[in-house]
């Protein structure tokens, strides 16, 4: 640990059972195979549904001839955009969600859907899609970033004029936006350097990679009532979306939020659903759909591809005295905030007096970017991260030392605007710097890396409801679905705020008629936000919980204190009144005054941001290129750990895809603008024998925006690695890669360059 | 084309289904026999998230065809608990939160059998390359190979 003491004063709490580690709430279900995923939902009389996608890049649609499909016997529904047209009243942005899901004219991408169907079974299905007759004309196709900057690029969406330049462009363009962040004067503080560092960098595109295709059952009635059982981050932004596509109203589509298999950002956006909805609706029978990995590859999810310049001034003493970058950051065929949300992050672990990003948000004819943990900050963490070595090389520091030197804390300006409270960077950079990782010797071709990353963390909104039963026991509703242990943490709040054991409550995820609105499980929020509003939740159970007590002693209430989970009577007076427990209070609650419940619903303001360090040890074989991750540290603040083991899962999960997407993970497009690696065999994730074990160290910096402290922790850990591997191979091989991934081909061609 | 009646062993229970010649068995055991423990990643062999024991084999459903389950014993998640509570294993994933969203459990639970069955006292290493075949993308493997040793101390050693 970090020699700094937190402050955590304004929490007020010795924690009983926060901070401990029981089983999880879903786990018997998921470890016997009783937990519903989203193809694990079954209707009387469900069909079967299939999206046929375009084999072209980029394609005018002259024609879609759906008759012969329709006469095939068993075959219930056809639809095309014709079936989903366009309600959204010039919101441009969610008629690009339905242009996403169903192609309007033109095919903008490998996999872009232009019709399905829904039938008696998925043969039928299958014959069908082979009866479908488009017409495509084939357009010029462009899939790289700066390839499509370019003046003669092939143009993607010709509505598309730059946002963020004056005079505001009179020509269509595929630069969707340029935006820029920063402070100081960026020319003056060049100008005093002693060294100055200028790179450039590539990342290719990847994918979430979450084993669960995307699946849902949709059920529409002749009523114009649905409901949809879906796999989703945010079931009720799925709803909201998915009712205004399809002209319904907004009560009358239940959504249901089945159990998750991951989904990183990928299972924020709406993908398919509304064409599950429309096909149902026309069928007037439930309909399932899901995609084959081959589909969740080719059209849904992947992250920006992105291409980078970086300038570092620094002057003798070791300071940096100016820092520009500028980011061009893919999003696809539709417009993103890709680019944006990378200018935002590129500087935002340094104290900087003079800084500027600025960044192109540019389209692709590729499926569009999706939000993918930390969306967009591990791209702008490379680049920079592997700068920032190279300046401390030049300067004769230690890049550890170099960083802590420079680190923002507590009061420095963020280079995206803000200034920061208590945050964890330069704890996180110590704690690295004393760790015995840092000592351990190294083998022959090995080398160690190390690197900075930060995540903003989001609130949002969040409604929680506590309902306490006549046995005592207690049940906690909530709206963030549950991606990775969410509901065992939340239990142990309500049970630590109630005063209760852990075995006493149960949390359940509602669907969308059950519960007010909550926002998407995104942004590190599930844990800050439903773990904000439970406190608050229990707290007015508490109150309800006194007034009975006062009740059933027939005392005023405010005698009633409420005391380590038992109402107490306060004062000499009452001296002769015992205890009384929530399950005592429980137990009479039909007779004073029926139900015991509370309730929460808030925008969770005062998300603390999150940053981490990560210690990266690997292996360069120098004859084939092949990198080994030997050994793997990570280390972040996590505000109040609540449940450590989950804390500690996020970090290695998201150190795992970090070390996937630096070494291996790519989007391989050919010449014809298709994806040649649509699967796992050749989108190849880490496996079990890719990986050592990865350590893990809580640092708890506490937030003062939770009242427990807690910041988000489910992203952060996905930003160092790319740098911290790429770090260590640069000190493994003497070769410096600025192109992620940092593959066996990429490394020995450098190696071989070097020679 | 006519279906197939096949009559075999699922979880020790004699079960007769029909089914299309070219159905695989996961889709048999899904979408037929609603045994939807066993789970779809790729449906091409590579992810390992529908592994079921075929005869005590360790196999992906999704390359086997149903009708090749004919006279053999199908091991699948749903049949890896005692009659009482849960298997050793099952119970280790639990402790050691080894799961997060769960999709890959099921297929590793499958597969951590498998390998305890042929080798009780496994390496690390050996633990990481017989189970390079199941994919997990949430949990970095980490907490999945301490389960893994768990359950193979605790059947070694049994309480």
């Amino acid at each position: 640990m970090a020699e700094t003491a937190p402050d955590t004063s304004f929490t007020n709490q010795d924690f009983k059972i926060i901070g401990t580690r029981p089983p999880r709430p879903d786990g018997v279900d998921k470890v016997t195979g009783r937990a519903k995923y989203g193809a694990d939902a079954f209707a009387a009389g469900q069909l079967t549904a299939l999206i046929l996608r375009s084999p072209h890049a980029h394609a005018k649609i002259l024609s879609i001839d759906t008759k012969r499909a329709e006469k095939l016997k068993g075959v219930k529904a056809v639809v095309t955009c014709e079936d989903l047209p366009d309600l959204t009243g010039g919101n441009r942005g969610m008629l690009d969600i339905l242009e996403n899901c169903m192609a309007r004219g033109r095919a903008l991408y490998d996999g872009h859907a232009v019709a399905a169907v829904a039938a008696i079974d998925a043969e039928t299905a299958k014959k069908a899609l082979k009866l479908i007759k488009v017409k495509y004309e084939v357009l010029p196709h462009v899939t790289d970033v700066d390839e499509a900057m370019k003046k003669k690029a092939p143009i993607i969406q010709p509505h598309i004029r730059t946002t963020g330049v004056d005079p505001k462009p009179k020509k269509a363009s595929n630069v969707a936006a340029r935006s820029q962040f920063g402070h100081g004067d960026i020319e003056a503080g060049f100008a005093a350097a002693d060294v100055i560092v200028e790179e450039s960098y590539k990342t290719e595109q990847t994918h979430q990679g979450y084993i669960e295709p995307h699946a849902c059952l949709a059920s529409v009635g002749p009523d114009g009532q649905g409901e949809l059982w879906v796999t989703t981050q945010g079931h009720f932004v799925f709803r909201n979306t998915c009712a205004a596509l399809l002209g319904m109203e907004v009560a009358k589509l239940k959504v249901t939020s089945s159990e998750i298999g991951g989904g990183f950002g990928g299972k924020t956006h709406v993908w398919m659903e509304p064409v599950a909805l429309a096909l149902s609706r026309k069928a007037n029978r439930p309909v399932k759909l899901t995609m084959s990995r081959e589909e969740v590859f080719r059209a849904s999810g992947p992250t920006s591809s992105t291409s980078i310049d970086i300038k570092i001034g620094a002057t003798r003493d070791g300071r940096i005295c100016a820092a520009s970058a500028e980011l061009r950051y893919q999003g696809g065929a539709f417009p993103g905030i890709w680019g944006m949300l990378g200018a935002m992050t590129t500087w935002a672990c340094y104290d900087l007096e003079n800084c500027q990003s600025v960044a192109f948000d540019v389209l692709v004819n590729r499926p569009k970017s999706a939000a993918y943990r930390a969306p967009s900050a591990p791209m702008a963490a490379f680049a920079v991260e592997s700068t920032i070595d190279l300046v401390a090389a030049k300067l004769g520091m230690d890049p550890v030392d170099f960083r802590i030197l420079n680190a923002a804390k507590e009061g420095t300006r963020a280079s995206y605007g803000p200034t920061y409270g208590p945050i964890g960077i330069g704890p996180t950079l110590e704690a690295v710097k004393n760790h015995p990782h840092m000592k351990a010797p190294l083998g022959p071709n090995q080398g160690r890396g190390m690197a900075c990353g930060f995540w903003f963390n989001f609130g949002g909104q969040t409604c929680t409801d506590i309902n306490v039963g006549v046995d005592g026991t207690v049940s906690l509703t909530v709206g963030t679905m549950d991606v990775g242990g969410s509901r065992a943490s939340l239990s142990l709040i309500a049970a630590e705020e109630l005063g209760i054991p852990y075995e006493r409550v149960k949390c359940n995820v509602a669907d969308t008629a059950s519960l007010g609105h909550n926002d998407m499980t995104e942004g590190s929020r599930g844990t800050f936000s439903s773990g904000m509003a439970t406190i608050f939740a229990a707290r007015d159970v508490v109150k309800v919980l006194r007034n009975r007590a006062a009740a059933m002693w027939e005392i005023d209430v405010d005698d009633v204190a409420w005391e380590d989970g038992q109402a107490v009577a306060k004062g000499i007076a009452h001296s002769n009144l015992s205890p009384l427990s929530l399950a005592d209070i429980a137990r009479k609650s039909p007779t004073t005054g029926g139900p015991i419940a509370g309730h929460n619903e808030t925008v969770a303001d005062g998300a603390g941001v999150s940053f981490a360090s990560h210690i990266c040890d690997v292996e360069v074989d120098p004859e084939t290129g092949a990198t080994k991750v030997i050994r793997y540290t990570v280390v972040q603040d996590a505000g109040k750990a609540i449940h450590p083991d989950y804390v500690e899962g996020q970090f290695q999960g998201a150190a795992a895809q970090g070390i996937g997407w630096a070494l291996n993970e790519e989007y391989i497009y050919g010449e014809d603008g298709r994806l040649q690696n649509p699967g796992f065999l050749d989108y190849r994730i880490p496996v079990c024998s890719d990986l050592p074990f990865i350590d893990t160290e809580i640092l708890e910096i506490p937030n003062p925006g939770h009242p427990y402290g807690v910041r988000g922790v489910g992203e952060t850990s996905i930003v160092p690695p790319l740098a911290a591997i790429g770090n260590a191979v640069s000190n493994a091989a003497g070769v410096r890669l600025n192109h992620v991934p940092m593959s066996p081909p990429r490394i020995l061609k450098a190696i071989n360059a070097a020679k | 084309m006519a279906k197939v009646h096949v009559q075999t062993q699922i979880n020790g229970e004699p079960v007769d289904f029909l089914c299309e010649p070219q159905q695989s068995l996961l889709e048999v055991l899904r979408e037929e026999l609603s045994r939807t423990g066993t789970k779809e990643g790729c449906g091409t062999g590579d992810c390992g998230a529908c592994s079921v024991l075929l005869d005590g084999r360790l196999v992906c459903a999704c390359l086997v065809l149903g009708v090749e389950a004919t006279g053999k014993n199908v091991t699948t998640i749903e049949g890896i608990a005692p009659e009482e509570g849960l298997h050793p294993i099952q119970q280790q994933f639990l402790e050691h939160a080894a799961l997060q969203c769960g999709i890959c459990t099921p297929g590793l639970i499958v597969a951590t059998k498998a390998l305890l069955d042929k080798n009780p006292n496994p390496t690390e290493k050996e633990i990481r390359y017989w189970l390079a075949g199941n994919l997990c993308r949430c949990t970095g493997y980490d907490k999945i190979i301490r389960a893994v040793q768990a359950s193979a101390a605790e059947l070694s050693h049994p309480a």
